[in-house]
């Protein structure tokens, strides 16, 4: 009880939520100095973007106890990121935002060390990850959250009973935002449903019929894309598109308003053409805040347990009124990417051909026509042709080797599955474990020596 | 999930004293990659169609297809097609361009074409096959309604026989109008 009498520190709130037991907190939850102090030598924080949310984000985990923080993000500052990207100033414009941004936040809390890295995700290699305790992600498009979902997902591990190793699980808190609605989730792979297992949750892209755009258009939208898509192939051949170039949204917002003209269209405007084109909707300083301050806390609700988790998926509209709901999703236990798979323990020996012929008889997949891939490399095609004979020469070579001579891994196999009499099309997961490989002794040779 | 870190702790002194080989390799998981190689794996085609890979058997997510209708109008001439798939497959649909210049309604002169599910009826529960039998169907019953080339639609609506003879003359390699065909039969 010292503490609450001692005069202010700066880790009053944490204190309240770090230091003493309560009735919401988590399993595991220890009260005291040393999980706070923890908290601030140990864990380390991956912020991912370093725009609406990732200012936020990065403020926010400062604020609340982290101390080792990455930001990564390949983008420089914009004149029109200056209303809610709130670390960068004028004469930041054309600078990366994940330079200024650490800078400043090292500025105004004393003790935090921020590394930024101006670089595309894509271009980190994987160990770079696996160094993180959380990764929290400040995102604006579906690839990038499914490649960082790819990445935290693969560090997953399964034992032998398809429980996942809790050592291998990467926890991501994923906020995103859109004018005045947003999102924030808790992704724990091999626990709670991963980006893949909910990814029909979006809805298709609009898209406008090519016809409509050259023939018959009849609103502002389909002028401006008829500009983008058509005209501008038409008039500039080879050289392609950059939205982010003003001389070519100009170009674009001119030919719209022509276009427009021609079929007595009202309502083209420069900033319409920045929507339709670049899918611009324009960014509310409090959306992202509040979605950031939901994803802060989670990271520390997860690296602490002083409070139980979000469970899992938070949705926020401001629009009218203010409405916030989480709903819990389920994985999917057939998910490609954080699915269990079925195990199957091999000898080095057996080639590619043998393998394949094993899955025919194996009792829980009984496929036949097996395809094989291992993560990016196509190991076999049985269709069409041409690409059958391509990979022909992998078959007789051992699987061992050409999974490049790993203990284990994940491989996945497609073809036609035999399931409750009818013949289906199947496309499943593996892990793949080597008997006699580095690390795994023979039962029989450990005997014997 | 406080076991979480403390055990990773461990795990990275752990790490520290010993070195990890092979485990975690460059390779990079993509569900729209496994779910390309799936449906091509189960590509059922016609005779008439067939698929190749320019950029060999390393880059499945380029590809060409090429269609020489049985019948119709476009009887006998050989048509190439390619196919671009994005990373968010099957999120979205894969960009279809026409490489051979075609006299047709619903191709236009710098090889877009006017198919709906390409654009707004694509569905994720559809895939290649589809968009290749819809490719072919184009062939086979050229449609005037929805134009991208409107001299070619009018023709086709309003003077089939001339129709025929424009799309005949345009794929043995000649002039329809001012646009110049190259031959492709």
């Amino acid at each position: 009880m010292a503490d609450l009498d001692a005069p202010q520190s700066k880790t009053r709130d944490l204190d309240k939520l770090l230091l003493r037991a309560g009735n919401l907190v988590g399993p595991d939850f220890y009260p005291g100095a040393e999980l706070r102090d923890d908290i601030r030598e140990y864990v380390r924080v991956l912020v991912v973007g370093a725009g609406g949310l990732g200012c936020e984000l990065l403020k926010d985990l400062a604020l609340s106890g982290f101390r080792n923080l990455d930001v990564i993000d390949m983008d420089r500052i914009e004149v029109t990121n200056l209303n809610r990207q709130f670390l960068f100033r004028l004469e930041d414009v054309g600078k990366p935002k994940a330079e200024v941004a650490a800078k400043r936040v090292m500025e105004r809390v004393s003790g935090v060390e921020i590394v930024p890295h101006f670089s595309r995700i894509e271009d980190k290699e994987l160990d770079f990850y696996s160094d993180f305790n959380i990764i929290a992600l400040g995102l604006d498009s579906i690839e990038a959250r499914r490649y960082i979902n790819g990445v935290a997902c693969g560090f997953l591990e399964y034992d032998e009973d398809d429980t996942p190793r809790r050592e291998t699980i990467k926890p991501m808190v994923d906020g995103g935002t859109e004018g005045f609605k947003g999102h924030a989730r808790v992704i724990v792979p091999g626990v709670t449903p991963c980006f893949e297992c909910t990814i029909w949750l979006f809805p298709p892209q609009v898209k406008f019929p090519l016809c409509t755009l050259a023939e018959t258009p009849r609103n502002a939208a389909h002028c401006i894309e008829y500009a983008h898509l058509i005209k501008w192939h038409e008039v500039h051949g080879g050289k392609s598109f950059d939205p982010d170039e003003p001389e070519h949204m100009k170009w674009v917002y001119d030919g719209a308003i022509k276009r427009a003209e021609l079929f007595g269209i009202p309502g083209v405007t420069y900033s319409l053409t920045q929507g339709v084109v670049k899918n611009i909707i324009p960014a509310i300083a409090s959306t992202n805040a509040i979605i950031s301050a939901a994803c802060a806390l989670e990271t520390l609700k997860i690296v602490s347990g002083c409070s139980k988790t979000l469970a899992n998926y938070l949705t926020y509209n401001g629009g009218e009124g203010l409405h916030t709901k989480v709903t819990e999703f389920e994985r999917d236990q057939d998910c490609l990417v954080c699915g269990p798979g079925i195990l199957i323990e091999l000898d080095t020996s057996i080639t590619l051909q043998k393998f394949i012929d094993m899955l025919e008889e194996h009792p829980k997949l009984l496929l036949s026509k097996a395809s094989v891939k291992h993560g990016k490399d196509s190991l076999y095609m049985q269709a069409p042709p041409v690409l059958e004979e391509m990979h022909r020469p992998n078959l007789s070579k051992p699987l061992y080797d050409l999974m490049g001579r790993v203990q284990k891994d994940t491989v996945h196999v497609f073809g036609t599955a035999l399931k409750n009499e009818e013949k289906q099309s199947s496309l499943t997961k593996l892990r793949v474990v080597f008997k006699g490989a580095d690390g795994v002794t023979d039962m029989d040779t450990a005997i014997g020596a | 999930m406080i076991g979480l870190f403390k055990v990773k702790e461990k795990q990275r002194e752990q790490a520290q004293n010993a070195s990890r080989g092979g485990g975690a390799s460059v390779k990079k998981q993509s569900a729209g990659e496994l779910r390309l190689h799936k449906d091509i794996s189960e590509l059922n085609l016609p005779s008439s169609c067939t698929i190749s890979f320019p950029n060999g058997k390393d880059d499945l997510m380029n590809f060409e297809v090429s269609i020489k209708p049985d019948d119709g109008y476009y009887h006998n001439g050989k048509f190439v097609f390619t196919f671009q798939v994005s990373p968010v497959y099957p999120h979205e649909a894969p960009k279809v361009k026409c490489k051979t210049k075609v006299y047709h309604p619903n191709i236009d002169l710098e090889g877009n074409v006017c198919l709906n599910i390409l654009r707004e009826d694509w569905k994720p529960v559809l895939n290649i096959n589809t968009v290749i039998y819809g490719l072919f169907h184009l062939f086979t019953e050229p449609n005037s309604e929805d134009p991208l080339n409107h001299e070619a639609a009018q023709v086709l609506r309003d003077n089939p026989k001339l129709f025929e003879t424009n799309v005949r003359r345009a794929m043995t390699g000649g002039y329809v109008g001012q646009t110049f065909f190259p031959r492709c039969i």
